[in-house]
Parts: structure tokens; sequence; C-alpha cells
């Protein structure tokens, strides 16, 4: 098929796949941070809240865009489409997959592969810094300035140990592209310990994983880090003065953000889409297992709906056929290819996603020069000597 | 298409250039400057130098215009005033630069020797290893030299931020 026809449709498909599934994220982590603090969450629009994203985008669209008296209007403007457009962008040097044929058309699950990938990555988020600083500055307010100012510092600080956690995988794989990234860690040591960098032979990454996974919180301003938009001291930081689509931009490039350093982690550490044991002994089925068990939780309780709650009487059994249905999917011969890496794939980073909000559920917040000292005397060191551990493994073990 | 893309991104650093001059406040300058090597990051990639491209973004655009960016937001600087033109400025000063860069153009042009400008896509050792095995075996001198350079200026400045010695 025609290369340009066949990226439009990838990068459509991309695009939609992961709107929604930023909107859904929403939805996921309030759940999640409800349940944590034993709230039922989100529940009145839709079966369990489950139109709860689609009623907040209607609700942001349609409200009044206000644009400040005193901003310097361009760049007040020209901030959210910074942020949301270097938000998606990094997303498209990611494989969720590996090469398939399907119809007579052989090509690889996700957009494109970059032989600087991970330097692509970095690039972006570096830039992403001005999007926050220039809404900060632009829009003439002191909390969103302030925000701005912890913003910028907060991510030069961080992009350091991130870097340096980053290299050691590199390293071990000796390439920059995502593809070559995630065949580097296929096999398995014995047979059946995963040959992911996490697992790696002489020196495990584990410490280069852990840091790399602090310094994402950092740069992404999640909770322990989210000092740009701590709203007890600062409203809401860098984004006070946005209200409607604008704000609904930052809102999006956040939760993009997530989503691309949650899948460039599972690529440089847990293995990509390889699975976690070797499919000799059945790691195929786990997805159909693992959905056959969810079809019967909603069979189950479907027959015990409660009878205030009259809704899940139809809504548990359509779950239940649904999920019977995406197992028979597994099974299909001409599909396994595609979805199976593309469960493992999503399975680790849907787990990181997961440990993002659980965190942001028990930590508190970093003070502020507790948060810059973390990064240098702590962080930063440690990066250095597992990189220089990791060197002289590598420089050890190959010929 | 390079061409095309070339032209393009020439243009946009070019343009960039001109209003990191124009503007009159300093945080629209130094965007503009971001804006200039950004552009000028795509122009390497086109040539073949992804590596530089990268790290062009990433340094320059990404650490060293934060950097800049935040100490103007720190100081708060302000739009600086209009002094009052010169009246020799439009009559001298602009056909002065236009000749100045018409001769260089004529120069360039006289002076290159015939089909050896730069075609797009001919080089290739542009990836993280040839840079890498270059830096390690041909250019090892400079290489440590300048690191060494680096190193006393981060001293210097750690020594000069310190508040009691």
């Amino acid at each position: 098929m025609n290369f340009y026809i066949l990226s439009l449709l990838k990068a459509g498909l991309l695009a939609f796949v992961l709107l929604t599934f930023c909107a859904y994220l929403v939805w996921i982590e309030r759940k999640v941070l409800a349940h944590i603090q034993l709230r039922p969450g989100p529940y009145r629009v839709g079966p369990h809240g489950l139109l709860q994203p689609l009623s907040d985008l209607i609700k942001l669209i349609t409200k009044e865009g206000l644009i400040p008296g005193n901003v310097s209007t361009v760049m007040y403007l020209f901030a959210p489409f910074l942020a949301v457009a270097l938000a998606l962008i990094s997303i498209v040097t990611i494989p969720f997959g590996p090469e398939f044929e399907i119809f007579g058309v052989r090509t690889w699950l996700g957009l494109t592969d970059l032989n600087i990938g991970v330097l692509f990555i970095l690039a972006m988020s570096s830039l992403g810094v001005y999007a926050t600083a220039i809404g900060g500055w632009a829009s003439n307010s002191k909390y969103a300035l302030l925000g701005g100012l912890r913003s910028s510092a907060q991510m030069i600080s961080y992009e350091l140990p991130m870097a340096l956690a980053l290299v050691a995988p590199i390293l071990i794989a000796n390439t920059l592209s995502f593809r070559e990234l995630a065949e580097a860690q296929s096999g398995f040591h014995f047979g059946l310990l995963p040959k992911w960098h996490i697992f790696a032979a002489p020196f495990p990454q584990v410490f280069s994983f852990i840091i790399f996974l602090i310094a994402a919180f950092a740069e992404t301003n999640r909770v322990p880090f989210d000092l740009p938009e701590a709203e007890t001291e600062l409203v809401a930081g860098f984004h006070t003065e946005y209200t409607s689509t604008m704000f609904a931009a930052f809102f999006t490039a956040e939760y993009a953000n997530i989503v691309t350093i949650c899948c460039v982690t599972t690529l440089l550490f847990l293995g990509g889409w390889h699975p976690l044991f070797p499919s000799e002994y059945g790691s195929d089925f786990i997805p159909v297992i693992l959905l056959l068990g969810v079809a019967g939780m909603f069979f189950f309780h479907a027959g015990q709906a409660v009878k205030t709650r009259l809704w899940d009487r139809f809504s548990f059994p359509v779950g239940g056929v649904v999920t019977l249905g995406l197992a028979g999917l597994f099974l299909i011969p001409m599909l396994k290819p595609i979805l199976v890496p593309f469960f493992w794939f999503a399975a680790k980073t849907l787990l990181l996603i997961f440990v993002f909000i659980w965190v942001r559920g028990t930590l508190p917040r970093f003070r502020y020069d507790q948060l810059m000292r973390f990064a240098w005397t702590f962080l930063f060191p440690v990066a250095v000597v597992n990189l220089l551990v990791t060197a002289l493994a590598v420089a050890l073990t190959t010929k | 298409m390079d061409a095309m893309l070339f032209l393009t991104f020439a243009a946009i650093a070019v343009a960039c250039a001109i209003n990191l001059v124009l503007q009159t406040h300093p945080i629209a300058s130094a965007l503009s400057l971001v804006g200039v090597m950004g552009s000028l990051a795509v122009l390497y990639l086109l040539l073949g130098g992804e590596f530089i491209a990268a790290v062009q973004l990433i340094v320059y655009a990404g650490a060293i215009m934060v950097l800049f960016l935040f100490v103007i937001m720190l100081l708060n600087a302000a739009a600086e005033k209009k002094v009052k033109k010169p009246a020799l400025k439009g009559v001298v000063a602009v056909p002065l630069v236009l000749t100045f860069l018409v001769l260089v153009a004529y120069l360039i042009q006289a002076q290159a020797p015939r089909g050896t400008g730069v075609k797009f896509g001919e080089f290739t050792g542009g990836g993280a290893l040839d840079i890498g095995r270059s830096l390690f075996s041909t250019y090892i001198l400079p290489f440590e030299v300048t690191s060494i350079v680096i190193l006393i200026a981060i001293l210097g400045a750690v020594v000069l931020a310190r508040k009691e010695i």
C-alpha cells in the first residue's frame, strides 16, 4: 500500500486512540483516587460515570473562552497550543508492537521509527518547558508566574537525572531507536526470566528504572512534585488564568505526557511488547484468561445486582458479553500476532500509569527546597554512579 | 521535497532572527532565538546530521534558552523604551546593509567552485555512533581539552556564586 495513505491511516488512528485514552485517563485517575480514599468517585453520568469524560469535554468546549485584560495576548494563546502540540508529537516515535502482516500489508504497530528516537523524546520534553513557562508569564498574574518559574527550574533540574538514567539501558542495547531497544530485550535468561533491561544480566537496571520513574514524576508535574500547580499555595499554578478549550489543551497535554513517558519507560526498562514468560508456557493465553475472569466477575455481579441500582442489571451483562467478545478476538489466529504483543505493551504501560495515580493518592507534596536538594544532592549523584557501574559492566561483558 | 523544506525553514530562521532584533520585550526576543535554533535543527536534519539536530534542540533550545527565559522572568525585565530614531537610519543604514548583503552574496557566488554545493541526503555519517567514534579517535585531544575548559568554567561559576568562601 502507498506509504502516505498507510501513514495517514495510522496517524489518524493513533491520534483518535491517544486523545480518547487521555480523556478516559482522567476518569481512571478519578476512580482510582476515589477508591484509595474510600469514595465511589464519578458515578452519575452513564454507568459507573463512564460518560463523565464526554460531559467534561462538552462542558470545557462550550464554556466562554475568556482572555483576561492584562495578558500579552499572542503568547497567552500560543502557550496551550505549544503544550498540546509537543505532547502529541512525541508519541509518534513509540512502537506499540512488532512488525506484522495483515491483508498482505507488512507494517509496524506504531507510526514511525527514528534512529534518534530516544533523543527526540528528550528534545520534545525539554521544549515542553516553554509551554508552562510562557503560559505562566503571559498570564500576568503572580500565581501563574510563580508556577511557570517553578516548573522551568524543576524541569531543568530533573532532566539531568532522567537523561543519565536513560543512558544506562541505551548502553546495554547499543541503540537510540525504540524498535531496536525493544528487540534487544527479547529472549529469556535460563529460558524463564525475560531479558528486559530491568533484569539485565551483569548489572540489573533496577536503579536506573527507579531514578527514571522519579524524574518522570517531576517532568510531568505530578504529585509529589506538582509544585508548578500546587493548589494550596498557587490556586492552580501556571494555568490559573486559563479557561475553556485553552485549559483543556493544557489538561490534554499533561495526560498525553504521562502516557508517553509510561510508554518510554516500558520500552526502555520493561521489555516493550515482550511477554513476562515464554509462550511455550502459555503466555499467549494470559490476556484470554484475564478477560474471561473479568467477564465472570461481570456476570457474577449481574446476578447479585442491588435493588436500588437497577441499571446494573443491564450494564453488567452487556459488559460481560463485550469482554467475552474481546477474549475471543485474542484467539483468532490472524489477529493474534498483533493483539498479543500489544496486550503486553498496554498492560505494562497501564501498570505504570496506575503507579502514577497510586503515588498521587499516597504521597504528600515536597517543599520547594526539598525538591531541589533531592534532585541535585541525591538523585543526580546516584544516577552518575549507576551509569558508571553500568558502563563498566557493559565494557567487561562485550567482546 | 528537501529544497522545499530547506526554503521553508531557512525563511523561518531568518524571520525569527529579524524578529529577535525588532522585538522590544526581552521574552519575545528570547523566544525568537528559540525559533532560530529550532529551524537550524531542521536544517541540520536535512543535511544528515540527525544527532547534532537532536542535541541542538536538547541543549540550546531546551536547556540554555530555558535558563535565559528563567532569568529574564525572575528579574522581571520590562519592555525596553524606544529611543527617538536617528534621522539618518532610513536614508543611510538600510541601503548600506542591503548593499553589504548583496556584495556578500555576489562574492560567495563568484568565489565558490561550481558543482561542489551541498546535496541533501548525501551525507550519512551523522548518527550517534559515527560522531562518538570520531570524537574518541580522531578528535580525542580537542574533545578532552574542551571538556577541561568547560570544567574550569563550571568551577569558576560555582566559586563566583558562593556567598562566603
